[in-house]
């Protein structure tokens, strides 16, 4: 794969390289997590589930993951 | 029947009803099967969870929900670490997103040392959180004048701490817990500061609605023992509360009558 294929994009607060054309359902499939479990902002806005599958990932985009974790 | 009507006491907050009045936090366990004991064992009917982003290098790791079921049991987002209205608008905006969560916990914090509530962020996050829909429980200052204020805005619960969080001291200011009790028209839920059993049990008999506890069942030797030393203290202090206690007298009063002495 060439670099005219790969974009790099902001996730978690540190780079990561897509394949250009990636949505957010391939982004999660990748990183092997279900959808049901996280929630999504991409560049401060969050995305809602249905739409995941039409988000295309562009160079730069800052993408945030979160989950539930234990807390008081 | 009557005697049943009696016993019946349900635990309402934003027109839901829950048995337990024990609220547990989900931090600061060993794993994650220590929180699920302690929980279980808790008969907690709502527990309170972070919001915090994924690690991405640690694929297929578990998560709370595979231990909590988020079906079974009510799932109460919190605000912890957040210290602005926007940061903990952003993370209850995410948490509703992640599986439709309306009912949260806010707490905007506006000191490390002490976790004190910045109750100015408090209370312009609250505002703004009813007019999106949101059920709002706040973590608050034991100030009455500050829970009206969280009141008149629409908060569903108001959370009082009894003591800084994780500090385990118990309730420094029962007037004030008292006197926010009898002026809410809302649930009003003892959070932070309990250390022990007993603490619960104080929470309870000045009338309050429920309590809110993490570190107390965390921290302890055994947690999963003090979890359910915690649902009897919260049962034993909510009875004692509707029972009514005995007046208090400066003198002795002799239990066994005087008459007929031998």
């Amino acid at each position: 794969m060439n670099n005219l294929n790969v974009a790099k994009i902001q996730l978690n607060g540190d780079p990561y390289e897509i394949n250009d054309g990636t949505n957010l359902n391939e982004l999660l499939n990748k990183l092997k997590i279900q959808k049901n479990k996280v929630a999504i902002e991409v560049n401060g806005e969050i995305v809602e589930k249905n739409k995941y599958p039409n988000l295309i990932l562009s160079k730069d985009d800052k993408v945030e993951i979160v989950k539930f974790i234990g807390g008081g | 029947m009557e005697e049943d009507k009696l016993l019946e006491d349900i635990f309402t907050i934003a027109n839901k009803n829950f048995n337990s009045r024990l609220i547990v936090g989900t931090g600061k366990y060993k794993s994650f099967e220590e929180t699920a004991s302690a929980v279980k064992a808790s008969g907690a009917d709502i527990v309170t969870v972070a919001v915090r982003r994924v690690n991405i290098l640690e694929k297929d790791r578990p998560l709370l929900m595979d231990y909590l079921d988020p079906k079974s049991i009510t799932y109460l987002p919190n605000t912890a670490g957040c210290y602005s209205s926007e940061e903990a608008l952003r993370t209850l905006r995410l948490a509703r997103e992640m599986g439709g969560w309306r009912m949260v916990k806010l707490e905007v914090l506006g000191d490390k040392k002490t976790l004190y509530p910045n109750m100015i962020e408090t209370i312009k996050s609250t505002e703004v959180l009813v007019k999106e829909g949101f059920d709002v429980m706040v973590y608050c200052t034991d100030d009455p004048i500050m829970t009206k204020k969280l009141e008149d805005v629409g908060a569903c619960a108001i959370m009082p701490l009894g003591a800084p969080i994780g500090s385990g001291i118990g309730i420094q200011n029962k007037t004030n817990i008292t006197l926010i009790k009898e002026q809410s028209s809302v649930p009003v839920i003892v959070d932070a500061g309990v250390g022990t059993a007993s603490d619960a049990t104080i929470a309870m008999e000045l009338g309050c609605d429920g309590v809110l506890l993490n570190t107390a069942i965390a921290e302890a030797t055994n947690p999963v023992l003090m979890a359910e030393a915690m649902k009897h203290a919260i049962i034993a202090g909510r009875k004692a509360f509707k029972a009514g206690r005995m007046k208090k007298r400066q003198y002795a009063s002799a239990s066994s009558p005087q008459k007929n002495l031998i």
